[in-house]
């Protein structure tokens, strides 16, 4: 009988024992970096920029081992995965990538380590585009992120689909009119092309709101946050002329059916199907676009360089400043519970020093935030579209990235879904909206205007 | 001696105290952590996510104002009854009834092509589904050819959609116990009833059904809190939608604490949940209880 139990515990103790193993240990009194990141099929840019900054790090730091940890994750998910592992100091990594429009909330969080002093001793500070610097800054007003890149938001549109309509080329809208126009035309002379597409619904979630919504909101002259009084608009005019155009471009059938809106992988077909086979004429997306046409990218097209053309989105009459973009970006970023903050700052320094950057730039067709890498003849022949879209930073807009953002842009992508699928008018939409915007903040955060 | 005895009995429980500690600590401890996670306002970012506060039971109390949530409740007891309890285990019955008078060439065939479904991972079986239901799918180009008319299945019905490929995914499990169960049906009960004149539908529901009756009770139990649990499936083939059309209590949860990074209202739904799945456990249980003697 104590045979018997004397031999349970055994077991026990030998079983805690294995699980005590599993806790890794210092390799011989060596360090450890850290490093988590998002990779896909579509994109391996950054995994090979990191590549190749571990071996340039390693080789600098005898005796520092750098651990890369790639996520294979779309972006929410990646972004989500990232939140569980800061959580907790155990597995929270030392360096990683970071959206931009998290950089704020995770600051709240206390995620970030305060990057200002150290950043102050890097030369290469300075090459670093003023704009892009914001989107590292917290609301105390330091900076916690390094941007890797940016990116901005066009109409991109099919010469083929054009010409076939008769529309003069290049096309350049002044006003939402102009668009309704085109794609009317469009309509006509080919009616089985979708003419203007523009996302819409929950199923594309931020991507409604970036390619889409906000394009046509910010060029009302209204706006999402009243940054100065730290308030949510509600009961804008913009806001239900903005879902009125979205109606008419799905109830006029220039825009998908909205079934097809509503699949979150929509913007697989626009990319993969229809722009390539002349089945769309035109529609709103990032810059980063080329990057799925060119060589090694998802959906191989050659002839994108020729067939395709960008142009701006204009703001609803034509008004000041005539273009209306939006930006987002990814940043690096150091763990504030971080054992190594030197050395984690210096892998971070690596990676993203001229050479690593302008090669990520390049491969990820991102626009770039280091003067000198903008400078490069390599990044400037990049893609036949890289100075149209690059030139849209001078009005291109960030999402107010506070930790209700997530919600709000929810209750946008359902107002847009409302409206698109019938179930509800612009009015209708707007006054959700706005029930539920107050509802997310509480009433007093929020202002009409 | 009483005393000896004891200590003995105690003794017995020792080889199955590792198996306590691992489900105390891999099922208990996440059940309670999640149930106290939801009384407070933790998050995923932001500044509750290293000091959360608590809240009592602020979360609940959204949760009965949130207009979404009698939605969610009422898809998670449509999706339940109609893929788990009316779907997979009256078709699973019904398959394995036929299935012992079928010739052994159908009866493999059709036995495979089923246990197939169950077979592939959940993620494949997901985008399997995905892939027949949508819009330019197998199911509309079949019928296409038949020249009947297309339906946009995961956006018109996305409820009809997730419930026929839960059944065809779990069916197999219900035919499965099933067949072994009706293995158990001593044949001279049956033959008794063929001779007193019982015909098959009558011997079905009067002599088999009642024998296998605790196989039903422990397969309807297993399947209600497999299909409760259903998240993957649905999140692939419509992610909730559209307009919260298939957004079912697990769907929900996630949304709430992943996409949105409320931690805490995310957990509260996932109490509700827990509390649901232990519900319909204890109901089964008793229902096992009570018809052994």
């Amino acid at each position: 009988m104590l045979r018997r139990v004397s031999a349970t515990v055994s077991l026990l103790a030998a079983a805690a024992l294995a699980l005590a193993g599993c806790t890794p240990a210092d390799p011989a009194g060596g360090k450890t970096i850290k490093v988590a990141y998002q990779k896909t099929d579509s994109f391996t840019a950054l995994d090979t920029m990191f590549q190749d900054a571990k071996k340039e790090f390693e080789a600098a730091h005898q005796g520092v081992t750098v651990e890369l940890q790639p996520i294979q994750a779309n972006d929410d998910d990646y972004g989500t995965k990232l939140a569980l592992a800061l959580r907790s100091p155990a597995t929270a990594p030392d360096v990683f990538y970071e959206d931009t429009f998290k950089v704020r909330s995770d600051v709240d969080a206390g995620y970030l380590l305060n990057l200002d002093s150290r950043l102050a001793a890097w030369k290469d500070w300075d090459k670093f585009d003023a704009g892009a610097k914001e989107a590292g800054k917290a609301d105390d007003g330091g900076t916690y992120a390094v941007p890797l890149g940016t990116d901005t938001r066009a109409i991109w549109y099919n010469k083929k689909v054009f010409e076939a309509a008769g529309i003069a080329l290049p096309w350049r809208p002044a006003t939402w009119q102009d668009i309704l126009d085109t794609a009317r035309k469009i309509k006509a002379s080919n009616p089985t092309v979708i003419p203007f597409n523009m996302y819409a619904g929950k199923g594309t979630g931020e991507g409604t709101v970036m390619q889409g919504f906000y394009e046509l909101l910010y060029g009302t002259g209204a706006g999402l946050y009243d940054q100065d009084a730290k308030k949510w608009v509600v009961g804008s005019a913009g806001f239900k002329d903005s879902l009125t155009f979205l109606q008419t471009l799905y109830q006029e059938n220039l825009a998908v059916p909205p079934a097809d809106a509503l699949d979150p992988n929509v913007w697989k077909k626009v990319f993969g199907d229809w722009f390539p086979k002349a089945q769309l004429g035109a529609t709103v997306e990032g810059s980063y676009t080329p990057s799925f046409w060119q060589k090694g990218g998802s959906y191989e097209w050659p002839a994108y360089a020729q067939d395709m053309g960008v142009a701006p989105f204009p703001t609803r009459n034509g008004g000041a400043p005539g273009a209306v973009s939006m930006s987002g970006g990814w940043t690096l970023a150091v763990g504030a519970e971080t054992k190594q903050p030197d050395l984690a700052f210096t892998f971070l320094t690596t990676a993203l020093n001229a050479k690593n950057s302008l090669q990520f730039t390049v491969a990820s067709s991102q626009i770039a935030v280091r003067t000198d890498v903008a400078a490069d003849p390599g990044y400037q022949s990049a893609n036949p579209f890289v100075k149209d879209v690059s030139s849209l930073v001078s009005v291109t807009r960030y999402r107010p990235a506070t930790s209700d953002y997530p919600r709000i842009s929810a209750a946008v992508q359902e107002a847009t879904e409302a409206v698109i699928t019938g179930k509800r008018t612009p009015e209708q939409a707007a006054a959700d909206y706005d029930t539920a915007v107050a509802g997310i903040v509480g009433g007093d955060k929020t202002v009409r205007k | 001696m009483a005393r000896h005895h004891q200590r003995r009995q105690l003794a017995r429980y020792l080889p199955v105290l590792p198996a306590i500690l691992l489900l105390a600590v891999f099922l208990a401890g996440p059940v309670l952590w999640a149930f106290q996670a939801s009384l407070t306002n933790a998050g995923l970012t932001g500044r509750h996510a290293r000091n959360p506060e608590w809240v009592g039971l602020e979360n609940y109390q959204r949760l009965l104002q949130d207009p979404v949530f009698p939605l969610s409740l009422a898809l998670t007891v449509l999706f339940v009854g109609g893929s788990a309890v009316l779907g997979q285990n009256v078709l699973g019955l019904a398959l394995a009834v036929l299935l012992r008078r079928a010739r052994p060439a159908v009866s493999a065939v059709v036995g495979t092509a089923v246990v197939a479904a169950w077979v592939l991972p959940e993620i494949v079986a997901a985008f399997a589904a995905y892939a027949f239901f949508s819009r330019d799918g197998t199911l509309n180009q079949l019928l296409g050819g038949m020249g009947l008319a297309e339906v946009d299945w995961l956006y018109a019905v996305p409820m009809l959609a997730v419930i026929m490929a839960n059944v065809w995914r779990g069916t197999a499990f219900s035919m499965l116990v099933y067949r072994a169960a009706l293995g158990g049906v001593p044949a001279e009960l049956t033959e008794a009833a063929h001779m007193d004149g019982a015909g098959a539908w009558q011997r079905l529901v009067f002599i088999t059904l009642p024998v296998i009756r605790g196989s039903i009770a422990t397969n309807l139990m297993l399947v209600t809190l497999q299909t409760l649990a259903v998240f993957t499936l649905i999140w692939v083939m419509t992610a909730g939608g559209p307009a919260n059309g298939s957004s079912t209590l697990p769907v929900m949860a996630y949304q709430e604490a992943f996409k949105f990074g409320d931690i805490g209202y995310g957990t509260a739904v996932a109490s509700v949940l827990i509390l649901i799945g232990a519900v319909f456990g204890a109901a089964y249980l008793r229902l096992l209880r009570e018809q052994k003697p």
